[in-house]
């Protein structure tokens, strides 16, 4: 167990570390997060509802992250790094998980700068909404690590990724807007959660097959 | 498993269905009592067993792909794809026999506060994104994997994606329509039933028949590189 | 330790390698020889098991932790240190006393003053040097080399001549080359590709 925990450590070590000498991923999340809220504000006629802002901060975040994860393994398949560490005795879960949770700090830093615009742009963030970001990030790094690597498997990647992204994250939107939208932020919240311990294990256990040729 | 022990399945399943859909077409029409929705009810005897049916496609899909996965059967990949294959179709199917039955009980073609069609159109759109994935990566061991997981996180994905619709109901609209539940009288449930039993005979029989021309063409396939 | 009966690998329809039977016993050198795409990369990624067979059986009865892999690629990341990727991979694989080790391999390759550099910042050669301090980092029991001279100039390839030499009487090598003259004294098994 500690053994694995160290190979996720290390593992997730290298991409962050690859990141903060690269710097391809987190910059465009940021520009581009910052771009879509302008555009939200030239979408929304006047007489919108800050409900409907509020909705629309979830289409961002989910597209921000689309943007993240298309990077996620291009890298390992470019240049067949992968390889490298399918060679390696570590579990294939490990990879799952540390590029989940690099992914993780990735969306994190994006939302970090994200949910204050928000707040300058529209209207305030409260807990409900922090708290539903929290949990709809581990659901969307923990599936969309799963399909990015599925992804890069095939041609044509770029495209293929949104095209198997956004129906799983059609329940990541309902839990996320329901949280910041609706009276009781806690049965939305309790889904979420739900959502992510179920697709965190059937992605942790099929990650394997994923990456086998 | 001996091709003319297939070819009997094949035949077996054929004839169900030959028997069974007209007989579900004439229930409907002749036997079971005309409600007060008229005409439109007849559609849903339909609707349902047709997109009950597309639910046990993605779930036959699913069991074949974790098959694959898990044991390694040979012919698992191509089972798991006929199955998702053929529950798209059912559910374009149901997408289509909804809409109607919503054109004519409330005047509109699209209704989002009708959770099954919701839910159908949610699942429509990731299984047509597995012939996506499907045909964009090479055929071999990988391409089968892949599908297989697909197919797992899908059948996953049909009762999350049905909490999350009712849930989504509760802050996108209240509930406007209500629309009567199935407290079916005995001839109706008869019809309901003999409908069911057609429509899953009907997928038996095109799961069988699909399945039996790609095995064909595979042998082919086979032949042919032996033969060069 | 390798066993292969009627193995065979498509990829799509294509089949590049197609009922292949070999026996490669613990201590042997075997040099596989053919042209450019006649399935020698894809036998050796099959033995290293990046691969699985699409028909027939293949036994490999040594465990993952002991084989050493060179491919065509040098599986190292541009923007780490030469220092910092084999340090990766020597956590990967618990090499022990790995400080040590790693030192020992990039002094070995000539490449102990280039450590802390960058790898996207290697000639080729370099790139091909430090991929074999990966290699060898973990002190494998069976190495699987894809034409490791290809990229070496002639330092580089003395170097390697002699870790090969070195390295032969402790190790079982699946080698494949374009310069089958150069091997030729090492192999104690052939087998040619058409």
């Amino acid at each position: 167990m500690s053994a694995y925990l160290a190979d996720v450590a290390t593992l997730a070590r290298k991409d962050l570390r690859l990141e903060l000498r690269a710097r391809s991923i987190v910059p465009a999340m940021l520009l581009f997060v910052v771009a879509a809220l302008v555009v939200f504000h030239f979408a929304l006629p006047s007489g919108s509802s800050d409900l409907a802002a509020k909705g629309m901060l979830w289409v961002a975040i989910v597209f921000t992250a689309l943007l993240g994860l298309t990077r996620a393994f291009v890298a390992e398949r470019e240049q067949r790094l992968l390889d490298g560490l399918l060679l390696a005795p570590c579990d294939r879960s490990a990879i799952w998980l540390a590029k989940a949770v690099a992914m993780l700090g990735f969306l994190a830093v994006a939302e970090i700068v994200a949910l204050p615009a928000f707040g300058l742009f529209f209207s305030g963030i409260d807990g409900a909404t922090v708290a539903g970001v929290a949990l709809a990030d581990l659901g969307i790094c923990a599936v969309g690590t799963v399909l990015a690597a599925m992804a890069v498997a095939g041609r044509a990647r770029e495209l293929l990724l949104p095209l198997l992204f956004l129906p799983l994250a059609i329940p990541i939107v309902v839990g996320g807007v329901g949280a910041s939208v609706a009276d009781e932020p806690a049965r939305y919240l309790g889904f979420l959660a739900l959502y992510d311990a179920v697709f965190a294990i059937i992605s942790w256990a099929s990650f394997e097959y994923v990456v086998s040729e | 498993m001996s091709t003319s022990f297939r070819n009997n399945r094949v035949a077996l399943a054929a004839l169900l269905a030959a028997v069974l859909v007209p007989a579900a077409i004439a229930v409907v029409f002749f036997y079971a009592p005309v409600d007060e929705d008229g005409l439109n009810q007849k559609i849903f005897y339909f609707h349902v067993p047709i997109a009950l049916t597309a639910y046990a496609c993605f779930g036959w899909g699913a069991w074949k792909g974790l098959v694959h996965l898990w044991k390694g059967k040979p012919g698992a990949d191509l089972e798991s794809y006929v199955a998702i294959h053929l529950g798209v179709i059912f559910g374009a199917m149901t997408l289509i026999t909804g809409s109607l039955w919503a054109k004519f009980r409330w005047g509109h073609w699209w209704l989002w506060s009708e959770r099954q069609l919701v839910l159908f159109l949610v699942l429509f759109l990731f299984y047509s994104a597995y012939f996506m994935l499907r045909y964009s990566v090479e055929a071999g061991p990988q391409r089968a994997n892949l599908c297989a997981v697909y197919s797992l996180f899908g059948v996953v994905l049909i009762p999350i994606s049905f909490l999350a619709i009712r849930l989504a109901n509760q802050y996108i609209h209240p509930i406007a329509f209500n629309r009567h539940g199935p407290q079916m009288a005995g001839s109706q449930f008869l019809t309901f039933c003999v409908c069911l039993a057609a429509m899953l005979a009907l997928f038996a029989a095109l799961y069988q028949f699909e399945l039996a021309g790609k095995r064909l063409d595979a042998r082919l396939r086979e032949l042919r590189e032996l033969l060069a | 330790m390798i066993a292969a009966r009627g193995l065979g690998r498509t990829f799509g329809l294509r089949h590049v390698i197609r009922d292949l039977d070999l026996e490669v016993d613990r201590g042997s050198f075997l040099l596989l020889t053919g042209p450019n795409g006649s399935g020698k990369t894809t036998l050796l990624r099959l033995i290293a098991g990046l691969l699985v067979p699409t028909a027939g059986e293949l036994e490999v009865r040594v465990s993952r932790e002991r084989i050493g892999f060179l491919g065509h690629e040098p599986l190292v990341y541009r923007e780490l240190t030469a220092l910092e990727n084999l340090d990766l991979y020597g956590r990967l694989y618990r090499v022990p006393e790995r400080r040590e080790r790693i030192g020992m391999l990039l002094e070995r390759f000539g490449l102990w003053d280039a450590r802390n550099q960058r790898a996207d910042s290697f000639s080729r050669g370099m790139l091909q040097r430090l991929a074999l301090c990966r290699t060898l980092l973990h002190d494998p029991e069976l190495l699987v080399l894809d034409e490791p001279f290809s990229a070496l100039d002639e330092d580089g390839a003395a170097l390697l001549d002699r870790e090969l030499a070195e390295l032969r009487p402790a190790a079982t090598f699946v080698v494949s080359t374009h310069d089958p003259a150069r091997l030729e004294p090492l192999a104690s098994q052939r087998l040619a590709f058409a």
